[in-house]
């Protein structure tokens, strides 16, 4: 029973990839084949040759890649301050970012606009990538993780006469390896499906991550449904092998507050 | 140089990249959208004009509409996912270490892709042809054509079920990771009266479950409110008659397609406040909570 929950579950996936894969005569055919009677390239073809996806998918690695870059070396830096050092202000300043851990990011989407356009970045990558880097749950992972690990080695090295900068970055670092994998995994899955942002901040089709290509290719081909699920297909399979490859992180993401379905 | 400054330079050099960062692009705008509403902002500019934003928003049908469709979208979808979060997780419980891994895996693996993907792939499902897969399904047992998206009957009514035919793979992780460390004793204690597995699924695991489920109600209820990929792909943005349009959708369209930034605005603070409501219930009930 439990089986066939599941492979229910994953039906609309395998419907989408089958009417990528079947030739036009049969997307349209009633009753429609769950059971594939012919398989063909022709719509892969079709969409590499007709639309722009591989610039988009090539957009999304480097907007999320970026993006989750920058969030492992600044969540792990403000982790390590918040979770072992002390200083004036600390509470405060954590107090302020936890609090913000439930508001929608909606909220903040149209004064982000605004201040993109005043500082000339709307419809450029750093416009982009700028947004994603405030968001704070990657600190709170980060601060979690550090404050468990033993504070002899810190100053075990400062005695040694390591610098501050030596402490985070040879015992400090290393040590959270497994909180910097699950930020990672959780970071560039949360900006590889990225919708609203680019889609306000975004204008030229060039640009457009893979998401925003895809709504734009639901304009064009409207009722052309091999050729959306094919669309979606490229999009998926990138994102189906990274859980495949790091599917712990993806679990213990959630099991840390990272849930989102 | 003053002194505390140098003494907690390097603490401050740490934390100075993530918090301005979330300084200029969280906090600030917070603050901002609230001032927003508060203004009559437009293309051609704006001024100051007290609570006329929120004015117009309660007489607004279609903002009523947009309000009434996402509250009915989020008690019937929150609703199934965590009945069905709960049964999935103490369905997998006995089957040892193994096959819980691979059913978590199993329920998680359709949610890792985006919300656009799988809202395209509904689409397709609930489309009014008699080519789609909805109404193939539905015809065999004797129900049906239904227009789905193509009907302001029937378009809310789709995109309902597309969120509920879905496993809510995080709820059965973070279920089954709680059923898991429930204490052994007191279903050997059931077992010594004699209760059979209902009773002490009934009386033991869903009561000892109650901070896991709070917890999962606030979530999935915020994640709700803010639902848009789904009606922006399936329902072109709203449906017909505006019969799937929600909070979100009606703050992306009024700002970014008519420029009303001010009343866009009011929208988001209306959604902002209903997320901290449901924050702070949660707080107290958890506060006000018997612990086992």
């Amino acid at each position: 029973m439990l089986l066939v929950a599941g492979l229910l579950s994953l039906f609309p996936l395998y419907w989408l990839l089958l009417t990528s894969l079947s030739p036009a005569q049969y997307v349209v055919k009633v009753p429609p084949e769950v059971v594939p009677r012919e398989l063909t390239f022709t719509n892969y073809q079709r969409l590499f040759e007709t639309t722009p996806i591989v610039r988009w998918l090539v957009n999304t690695v480097v907007i999320a890649g970026v993006i989750t870059g920058f969030h492992l070396l600044f969540d792990s830096m403000a982790g390590y301050a918040f979770a072992k050092r002390r200083f004036p202000g600390r509470d405060v300043m954590f107090w302020l970012v936890v609090s913000t851990l439930t508001v929608p990011a909606q909220v903040t989407l149209i004064p982000v606009f605004f201040i993109l356009r005043t500082v000339g970045l709307l419809d450029t990558y750093p416009g982009v990538i700028l947004p994603g880097l405030a968001d704070v749950f990657g600190v709170f992972l980060m601060k979690q993780f550090i404050q468990t690990l033993p504070s002899e080695l810190e100053q075990a090295a400062r005695l040694d006469g390591a610098s501050e900068w030596q402490v985070y970055r040879r015992i400090i670092l290393p040590l959270s390896r497994p909180a910097l994998a699950v930020l990672a995994i959780f970071t560039f899955q949360r900006y590889w499906n990225a919708f609203i942002f680019p889609l306000v901040i975004l204008r030229d089709p060039a640009k457009y991550p893979v998401q925003v290509g895809l709504a734009t290719l639901q304009g064009e081909f409207n009722t052309d449904f091999g050729m959306l699920m094919t669309g979606a297909a490229v999009a998926a399979i990138p994102m189906i092998a990274v859980f495949f490859l790091f599917q712990r992180y993806f679990i213990e993401g959630i099991r840390v507050g990272g849930v989102k379905g | 140089m003053p002194a505390a400054l140098r003494r907690h330079g390097w603490s401050y050099l740490f934390v100075l990249p993530t918090f301005s960062l979330f300084v200029v692009f969280t906090l600030l705008p917070v603050a901002q959208a609230f001032a927003l509403s508060l203004q009559s902002a437009s293309v051609v500019g704006g001024e100051w004009i007290g609570f006329e934003n929120f004015a117009t928003l309660a007489e607004d049908p279609v903002f009523r509409q947009a309000l009434g469709n996402t509250v009915l979208f989020t008690v019937v979808v929150v609703a199934a996912q965590i009945v069905l979060a709960l049964v999935v997780a103490s369905l997998i419980q006995p089957l040892g270490r193994k096959n819980q891994t691979f059913y978590r895996a199993l329920f998680y693996l359709p949610l890792v892709n985006s919300a656009i993907l799988v809202a395209m792939v509904w689409r397709w499902i609930f489309n009014p042809n008699p080519f789609g897969l909805a109404n193939t399904a539905l015809g065999a047992v004797g129900l049906g054509p239904f227009l789905w998206i193509g009907s302001s009957d029937e378009a809310l009514l789709a995109v309902i079920l597309s969120a509920v035919l879905t496993i809510p793979g995080g709820g059965v992780v973070l279920y089954s990771a709680a059923i898991n460390s429930l204490p052994r004793e007191l279903y050997e204690a059931a077992d010594v009266e004699g209760a059979g597995w209902f009773t002490k699924w009934w009386r033991i695991t869903v009561p000892l479950l109650k901070p896991t489920t709070l917890y999962l109600l606030v979530i999935y209820t915020i994640l709700a409110f803010q639902i848009f990929e789904r009606v922006y792909v399936m329902t072109n943005g709203g449906g017909p008659n505006n019969a799937t349009i929600t909070i979100v959708q009606l703050i992306y369209s009024t700002a970014f397609q008519f420029g009303r930034y001010g009343l866009a605005s009011a929208m988001a603070v209306v959604l902002f406040v209903m997320a901290v409501a449901v924050a702070v219930l949660q707080f107290r009930s958890l506060r006000s909570d018997v612990e086992y």
